[in-house]
Parts: C-alpha cells; structure tokens; sequence
C-alpha cells in the first residue's frame, strides 16, 4: 500500500493550478484527500502528476449571498458542518455532513473534493442535488457554472473536464418557512449509505424536492414521488405512494450489502420518514 | 497488611505508554540501512504457473533480490503441519513460494527486497508470471460433491479430513426419544483484522552467527525452534522477540507464514537487516482467516424436553491448506453438547479444502460456531415443545452437583478426554433471567408490538475449555539493587494485560507493589522454555507457574530475612518492599535480603557490605554456597495442567427489529460470565466487553465475501464491516466465581469467552422480534438487513 511515483506540485494561484493540470493529462487535483490519498496507496490511481490546491489564495471560505451558500474549494467538511451562517441559511446541511464518514475525517476531507469525486453513494452529491444546486468550474477556457443536475454523471464521474478545477460549490438557501429532512441508512455509523433521502417540503409554494443516493449510478432526484406528493398532498396514503413510487429509481445491481429488492422497500420506508420529517418542520 | 492484589481492579501497567504512542512495535524497531520486502501474489485462486520472469524486476533501480521457490535454498519445502491427527491423511501445507500451482487469491509467489517499500512494490509489479487458470469451487457444500474441481489432486472431493466421535449410547438413546429437532446452522467465513497487522524484521550478525528476528507472533518460542530447524542454525544462536504487539486474535499464532521464514533468510543472505511490514490488504488475501462451518445438528429429546441424544454432522472449510491440523474442528466438535447434560453424542465432521486463504484458529476456535449450532437447535426444541427458551435450558443444564461432567469419548484439542470440571449454570441462568427482568418482557413486547414496534428477547449459554496445555513457566527473581521483582515467562502479549495480572500475584506473595514487579516475556533471551498465548491460557498456565514460582521466592526471602534479623521464619511477614519481624518495627529491605543471600567480594554499596566474605554475617563455617543453595532470591517452576479448565457464561439481549429499514437495535446486553477466580476484574471485563464486540461484528456485520472465481471482494475496511463503537451495545456484565478445582489459583481462561454466544444471542433476538411475521428462523449469521427483509416480506 504505497503510491507509485508521480509529480508533486503545489502552486500558489489558481491560474498556476489550472496551467499545471493543462499541462499534463495524467495530472489529478489533491485537495483533502481523504479518497484520493487511500486510492493512491493502493495502487488503484497512479497520477503522474498531483496538484495540491490547498494553498492557492481565495479557495477558503463559506458565505451567504443571493440565496446561495457558496463553499470555496478547500473548505473542509467540518468547517461547513459548523458554520452558523451556513445552518441558518439551510439547516438540511448540518444535518447530513453528520453522516459523512467521521469527524477526524471531515476534518480532513472538504466539501468540493466529495463533490467531484461523485461516489454515488456520498451524501453531499445528494445534497447539493436536492437543494437544486451547482458547481463553478474553471479552466484554461474560463469560467462555468453547472448546475447539479448536470454535474453528476455516473459513480465516480462528473462534468468537469480534466483540466478544470471545481472552486466552489452553490448550496440554495431553505425557503423560508419550508421544512427539511435528512435520512439514511447505513450498516455502520459514517459509512456510504445503503440509501439515503434529503426532502424539502415547502407547503406556502407547494414545492417538494426530494433526492436520493446509494440507490444508482448517481445521485437522483425522485420526481415522480416529488409529483405524487405536490399533487396528493402530505398525508400519510400519498406519503406512501410517494415511497412506492421512489423504488423505480433503483437500479442499483444486488451487492454485497444489499439487495436490490430490499434497496427499494429500503428507500421507500426512508422517503415516507423523509417528507413526514420534513413536512413537520415547515412553518 | 496491605489488601490483596489478586481479585483487585488494578489499572493495567502497561497502558500509559500505549496510550502515549510509546509502545514499540515491530515497525518502530530502528534498523539501520534496513531493506523492505513486498510480495508478488497469485491473482487466481487456482491455476499452474508456467513460468516466472523476474529479469525486469531483478534490474530495478534499488533492488536487491528477487527471490522465487528457485533460490530460496532449503526454505522451498511445504510448511510443518503443526498438530498431526489421524483424522487427515497426506495433511497439504503451503510452500513459502509457490512452486507449479498456486491454491488462492494472495499467496505468495515471489518476494522482492528492495531499498524501500515503496520501490519493492514497484518492482513486484515487473515480475512477470504466467498462469493458466484452473476450475475452482468455492461453495462449502458443492466443493465435497463428486465432479467438483478438486484444490489438491490427492484429495477426492477435497476432503481434508474426517472424523466421527461417539459419546455415550446416541443408538439407543435416539430409539427412545420422543421428539426430534434437526436445523441446519451456518456461519460464514470471518477473520481477525487486529489492529496491527503482522510484521517480521531480521537482523544476521555474521560475526557472531546470530540471528535475532522481531516478529509480531503469539509464540516466539515455538518460532525460534522452528527457525532454527528449518534454517539449519543452533536454537541458542536464534532470538525471537516479540515486542508491542497489536492484537492477536489467533491469527499470529499459526507459524510458518511465508515471510516469517523468507524474512530471516534473506537477512542472511543478504547480510543487511529486512524487514516486512504486512499492509490491511495483505492480511486480508494473506494470513489465515476462520469461521465457515455448515451443521446439521439434531436433538432427541423426550415430550418433557430432556434431551436424550445430539446428532451434529458438519462441514469445515479449512481453506487452501491445512498448517493448523483439525483444531478448529476439533473444538467445535467436542463443545457441541454445551453446558447440557445430554448423555450421548455422535458427532461428525468433514474438513474441507477450499481455494482460500487457509483457516486456522480465530478468538473463539469452533466454540462460536458450536454454541450457535446447539443453541439454535435448544431455540427451535423448546419452539417445537411449546416450551420457554430458559425452561429448556432449566431442564437440560448439567446440576452444581454433576461436576465433573465427562464427556467419555470426545477428545479435545488437548487430545484428552473432554471433563467439564465446574460451574454454576443453574445459578447464572436464573441471573440472566432477573437481570433482563424476563417476567415482565412479554408484556412490553405486547405492548410494543401494539404501537407497531418489534422487540425481542435474545439469550444463549456457551462453555469454553480453556488453558490447554502441555505447560509453561515461571521465573522470578528480586533484584538486589532495586528490590525490584523480575518476573519471566515463554507467553507474549498481544494487550491482554499479562504484565498486571502476573505481577498481582507475585506482589500478594512477596509483598511488593503490583508496580514493582516487572514482567518480561515475548523474549526467547528472557526465557527459554514454554509454549505460546493461545487458548484462553496465560491466566492459567503461565499464571499458576509463577504462581508456583512466587511461593518458592517468598520461602526463600522468609528463611534469608529471618536470617539476618534473627527472628524465626514463621515471625517474618512480607510487606511493603520489605521483610517485618511481625507486630515489630524491625525490618529489611527486599534488596538488603536479595543481596545478602548473594555471597559477593565487592562491597559496592551499603547492603553489598554485609554480604562480603568478610561480613560478620556472612561468617561460617564451610563455603560461602551450601551445597544445593543458589545464590540470590530467585526461583523457575513449571506449571502443566491436567487438561483443560471450562469456563461458561449466559448472554442476553433486548432488541428492536425495525421492519420498514431492516435494521436492528440493541436495546440491552447483560451477560452474566464465570472464569473462575478473577485475578482482576477490570482485566476480565476488558477481555469479555472486547469478546463481545468481536461477536457482534460475527453476528450482524463481518463476513469475507468470495465471489465465484474466489476473489476476496472486500478486503478492505470500507466493505468488510467491523463494528465501530457506535454498533457495540452497552454491556452490562455480572460475574459469579465458581473455582476451578483443577489449579492452585482456581482461575479459568477469560480470552475468547465474550465472542462465543453472540451470534445465537442475536438471532434468538430477532426470531423473537420477528415472530409475528410467521419467517422462517435465523440460522445463518451475520445477519444483515437483506435477511431481515426476506424474513419481513417473506421473500
């Protein structure tokens, strides 16, 4: 379990960054590295170069504006996962980075890096998902923003093209008034999920959002179950042909820690917990 | 008089520096100019090698040798076979390199030694080996049938071993039963995952002709003769030490392992120390792992519920080879009666070769897999006789009044007839049952199940004979400067707390503090004669040999320091460091006595001057030495058990079955548990909370995925699911003390207790939680939530 060689580099901008990654097409972004590190030990990536990101100016930092909670590229999990601001500005956040792995890792691993490293069974992909959220991306050809919906592809793919960096990530602010809840089930506390729901349930503009993971190659978002429920309403027959409609989207193949069948009575119990949560909070 | 050590919940000596990362483990021995090793290891569970081309390898830059079975000297031959039995035939050990075939996923088929790791793994990836992929069949139950694609062509339907043993009359008996229960019980394949993985550093001092080898084993006496054989070198010119070792488990018991043997022989040959530390992945395709069983197990039985006869029949996957011998087999098979009277017995059991990594003994050795096989099918008996789960149990548990219980017949692993020797079970059964207030939980079971909540009630019995011979010993000496006590034995420590438990009682017998008395072991230069830590075993062997050791020291030091303060023997009292003329103020230190019985020349220090030859003291007639004295306050003896000492315990457990996740929750966990005399209940507590938690990672989470070509499809942490603190319930843990009769101390081994029952107790639990769902018990662990879900759906 040690890394073949590769190239280290650190720069100091993001220009820098980008031109380095640019410059060699086996080059990959380090940040946290609390996947990438484990993949280079066991020899499951071999990077010719790296380009560690952690000390170019301007990556750190969670603010609040214009209806977004915009996460900076280094910023690490446990810094998001405590943000005052943040949690004020929507809740569902804190409550589903304390299901991100551990703290000592959360302390080490940042929000971004999940994010691209787009294992379909992360929370934080599912997250960003559900609050209809984006990434921007830089590169040699400038600057983008992609919306979540589009980033995602499949596990442990994205959008981004090997010479962008993603800098920050665009959370939305809760609705106000609107409800939120995070549920998951996972054989041991911290590990991916089996499945996992994030529901927001705004009942003034009868807007529900409702996404999953650890069910499919990707993070999903559920809308035929959002449908039945913006349609029947939130009462407990509709919440349940709404879980009911949920086990469509799996299509996760049986593994080792599930089967397919049980992932879909799985999501449906958890979409049903989910938008009772959430509809119990709204105001 | 200061209180009794022994029975005392002394804090563990060695805990300060583990906490403080001051431990030194293998990996932390400095070794200048040291050389690494990495594997080259077969990708096929079965296949012949057609050739191996380390020529890339051989050339990398940093490189220093590139071994394969055809430069490695004497060492390419087939392993000892540890424990012979008559049971196998033409028993198959593993070469340290391959040589023509390779048998699983992970062995090793050439070794790099290179400047670092990092360059060693880049050099294993050049060697180039060319295979041809055999037929392999992993299923336990298809790989006996005939047409199956065999491990070894010696052996028809890969039967490695087979063995009936009859106890009592079950002919007889089974004609006159009224009732039979037969289940079917699985438990699936599992391993140690210590801590620390294994790790072996060597260095060869050509000057001397010495070899010293760090190994993080459980038995470096037993690796030292072994080297020495096999190596070809005097025994006194081999050192084995095992330093901080990480935990144990049995998976560091079994020697040889390939890199134990090449390690030392490359350090030899190359004449610079190597050293090989073992990475997570490695321990998982490459040290010996445990646990699948498949029994069929029946009990005949009177309408009343008495069992009259057990039938149990099994199948033991014993992986690619079979260095262990049948012993895992062979203590499931002999501890499948449990702690119930059952007269007669016919048990059988098949071992079975698989294209796996070998099985050898794992905490729990066949017990775990025993006491799920009979406790499941007592479950299903008392279900069957519409029954209580404990009126079975009352009805069939051996009486105080039946001790020694044999089982004529069954031989343990010790070769010697199975005896169990004591106990309360009535008594610990009747423990359980207040402490989980069973009286009371249907009604809150009803009344659960009425709010839609699904509680259930699990609980199991096991036995576990404990400290198996042949023997080991004691040495004990007081130091004459310090009047510090220096305590030996042949045993290693893996964190079990042997340096507390050791020195509490010597320092009852010498009247030093529990901290004065310094343990030395896992050193062959620090003794040199004993076995290895296995078998729920220290506390009783080695901890009755210095035990022995200890009383022959305080006889000494009392008839030295009556000596020297002109008292009789019987007026002496050892306290505090010192020996007390008693109800007097007259004392001498316990190094003032240590250096008087030692006759010097030298006056070095103020205690030396009164032992001189010219000491008024000291003057007598005749030589200094009487004949057979020996100087100094010291003593070795030997303790060897008659056979093994059976320890028992009853656990528990309230939990809740969620339908709609599948997922279950330990409410509660009681276990009520008797090794004997206690030597420190803090310690035992320790090893039963550790057990426990071992045995909820057996019960509902860890199990070593193969897939059909056999590739180990979660060697790593992510997949193979060792619980964290957060799945480990609260225990509540209740002791009774029942004595072995059986040794001077009265204790029992503690060891592998915890994990024995947990499985059983977790599947009772969610039968019960389960019951109004009409499924089909739990006989099959772990159990993961896909199994709850077939049994709520009924899919």
């Amino acid at each position: 379990m040690k890394p073949p060689l590769f190239e280290y580099r650190a720069p100091r901008s993001l220009k820098d960054a980008i031109a380095l990654l640019a410059g060699d097409s086996g080059a990959m972004v380090l940040a946290g590295g609390q996947s990438l590190i484990p993949a280079l030990n066991m020899r499951l990536a071999s990077p010719s170069r790296l380009v560690d990101i952690q000390h170019i100016e301007g990556l750190k930092g969670i603010s609040v504006q214009d209806g977004r909670i915009v996460v900076k590229a280094m910023t690490r999990h446990r810094q998001l996962e405590l943000s005052e601001a943040a949690h004020r500005a929507n809740p569902l956040i804190r409550e589903a980075m304390a299901h991100v792995a551990h703290v000592p890792i959360r302390n080490r691993g940042t929000v971004v890096g999940s994010l691209c490293h787009a294992d379909a069974a992360a929370e934080m992909p599912m997250v960003l998902l559900a609050t209809d959220g984006s990434v921007v991306a830089e590169g040699p050809r400038g600057r983008r923003e992609i919306a979540a919906e589009d980033f995602f592809q499949f596990h442990m793919t994205t959008t981004r093209e090997p010479d962008e960096i993603i800098t920050e990530a665009r959370f939305s602010v809760l609705p106000a008034g609107a409800g939120w809840a995070f549920e998951e089930f996972t054989r041991r506390h911290g590990d991916y999920a089996i499945a996992a729901v994030a529901a927001i349930v705004d009942r003034t503009s009868g807007h529900v959002s409702l996404a999953a993971c650890g069910i499919s190659s990707r993070p999903v978002r559920l809308r035929q179950s959002e449908e039945i429920i913006a349609k029947g309403g939130l009462v407990p027959d509709v919440l349940k042909a709404a879980g009911e409609a949920a086990k469509e989207a799996v299509t996760a193949p049986d593994d080792m820690h599930a089967s397919t069948d049980y992932r879909r009575h799985l999501l449906a119990g958890l979409v049903r917990r989910a938008v009772e949560k959430a509809a119990s909070r709204t105001k | 008089m200061s209180t009794r050590a022994f029975g005392s919940r002394i804090q563990r000596n060695i805990d300060p520096q583990l906490l403080r990362g001051e431990g030194s483990f293998v990996d932390d021995i400095p070794l200048a100019n040291a050389l690494h090793v990495a594997f080259v290891r077969s990708p096929f569970a079965r296949a012949r090698i057609n050739s191996i081309d380390v020529t890339a390898a051989c050339t990398h830059p940093g490189v220093a040798a590139v071994y394969t079975c055809d430069n490695i000297g004497d060492l390419d031959l087939e392993l000892p076979l540890l424990i012979p039995h008559s049971s196998m035939t033409d028993a198959r050990t593993q070469r340290p390199l391959a040589r023509g075939d390779v048998y699983y996923v992970g062995q090793t088929v050439a070794m790099v030694v290179a400047v670092d790791r990092y360059t060693a793994e880049d050099a294993a990836a050049l060697v180039d080996v060319d295979y041809d992929p055999l037929e392999v069949e992993i299923d336990l139950e298809k790989a006996i049938l005939d047409g199956s694609p065999l491990v070894h062509p010696t052996h028809p339907n890969n039967i490695a071993a087979h063995l009936v043993q009859v106890s009592g009359n079950p002919d007889r008996a089974i004609a006159e039963a009224e009732h039979v229960t037969r289940v079917r019980v699985q438990v699936d394949r599992s391993t140690a995952a210590a801590m620390e993985c294994r790790a072996v550093a060597a260095i060869f001092d050509r000057v001397t002709g010495e070899l010293t080898v760090w190994d993080g084993t459980q038995a470096p006496l037993s690796v030292r003769g072994g080297l020495a054989s096999i190596l070809n070198i005097d025994e006194d010119k081999v050192r084995v030490i095992a330093p901080n070792v990480g935990g144990g488990f049995g998976q560091k018991v079994l020697l040889f392992y390939p890199d134990e043997l090449l390690v030392p022989f490359a350090a030899r040959h190359l004449g610079r120390p190597v050293k090989y530390i073992e990475d997570r992945r490695e321990n998982f395709v490459g040290s010996t792992q445990e646990r699948t069983q498949i029994h069929t197990i029946e009990l005949y039985a009177k309408k009343t519920g008495e069992v009259l006869a057990l039938r149990d029949s099994f199948l033991h996957d014993t992986g690619a080879f079979i260095p262990y011998g049948i012993a895992v087999a062979q203590v499931a098979s002999t501890s499948i009666a449990g702690p119930y009277r059952i007269p007669n017995i016919w048990v059988e059991f098949k071992a079975v070769y698989t294209p796996t990594v070998p099985v050898t003994p794992y905490r729990g050795c066949g017990r775990p897999h025993a006491c799920f096989a009979i406790e499941r099918a007592m479950d299903q008996l008392a279900d069957d006789l519409g029954l209580d789960r404990f009126e079975i149990r009352r009805r069939n548990l051996i009486g105080d009044d039946e001790f020694p219980k044999l089982r004529e017949g069954l031989l343990f692993a010790d070769g010697l007839p199975v005896s169990l020797d004591s106990g309360q079970y009535h008594k610990a059964l009747e423990m359980l049952h207040d402490k989980l207030d069973v009286a009371n939980f249907a009604a809150e079971q009803q009344k659960a199940r009425e709010a839609g909540r699904h509680l259930g009630l699990g609980m199991a019995f096991y036995v576990e004979g404990t400290g198996l011979g042949p023997y080991e010993g004691g040495h004990i000496k007081i130091h004459p400067i310090t009047g510090k006590v220096y305590v030996n034995t042949g045993l290693t420590s893996q964190g079990q707390g042997h340096d507390t438990v050791f020195a509490q009682i010597v320092s009852d017998q010498l009247g030093v503090k529990v901290e004065d008395v310094i343990l030395v072991e896992g050193d062959t230069k620090a003794f040199d004669w004993g076995v290895a830590t296995f078998a729920s075993r220290a506390a009783v062997v080695s901890g009755n040999a210095i035990h022995k050791s200890a009383l022959i020291v305080r006889n000494k030091t009392l008839t030295a320091a009556a000596n020297m303060l002109e008292a009789s023997a019987d007026d002496i009292e050892l306290r505090d460091g010192a020996a007390w003329v008693k109800g007097t103020d007259r004392q001498v230190s316990l190094a003032a006595v240590a250096t008087a019985t030692n006759p010097l020349r030298y006056a070095f220090n103020e205690s030396a001057k009164a032992a001189t030859q010219f000491a008024p003291a000291s003057r007598h007639d005749g030589p200094a030495l009487g004949e057979g004295q020996a100087p100094g306050l010291e003593a070795t003896d030997y303790y060897s058990p008659p056979c093994a000492t059976w320890a028992y315990g009853v656990h528990g457990a309230i939990l809740e079955v969620d339908p709609e996740i599948c997922s279950v929750k330990v409410r509660r966990y009681v276990c009520i548990h008797d090794c004997g005399n206690m030597i420190n209940p803090m310690i035992v507590e320790g090893q039963v909370m550790g057990g426990i938690a071992q045995g909820i990672g057996g019960a509902m989470y860890e199990r070593i995925e193969f897939d059909t070509d056999g590739n180990m499809i979660n060697a790593n942490f992510v997949d193979f699911l060792v619980p964290y603190a957060t799945e480990v319930p609260q225990v509540e843990i209740l002791h009774l003390e029942t004595p072995s009769p059986l040794n001077p101390l009265g204790v029992k081994g503690v060891g592998e207790a915890g994990c024995i029952p947990v499985g059983a107790v977790i599947a009772s639990g969610i039968d019960d939680a389960l019951r109004p769902f009409g499924a089909a018990p739990f006989q099959h662990i772990p159990i993961t939530p896909s199994m709850i879900y077939a049994a709520v759906t009924g899919g």
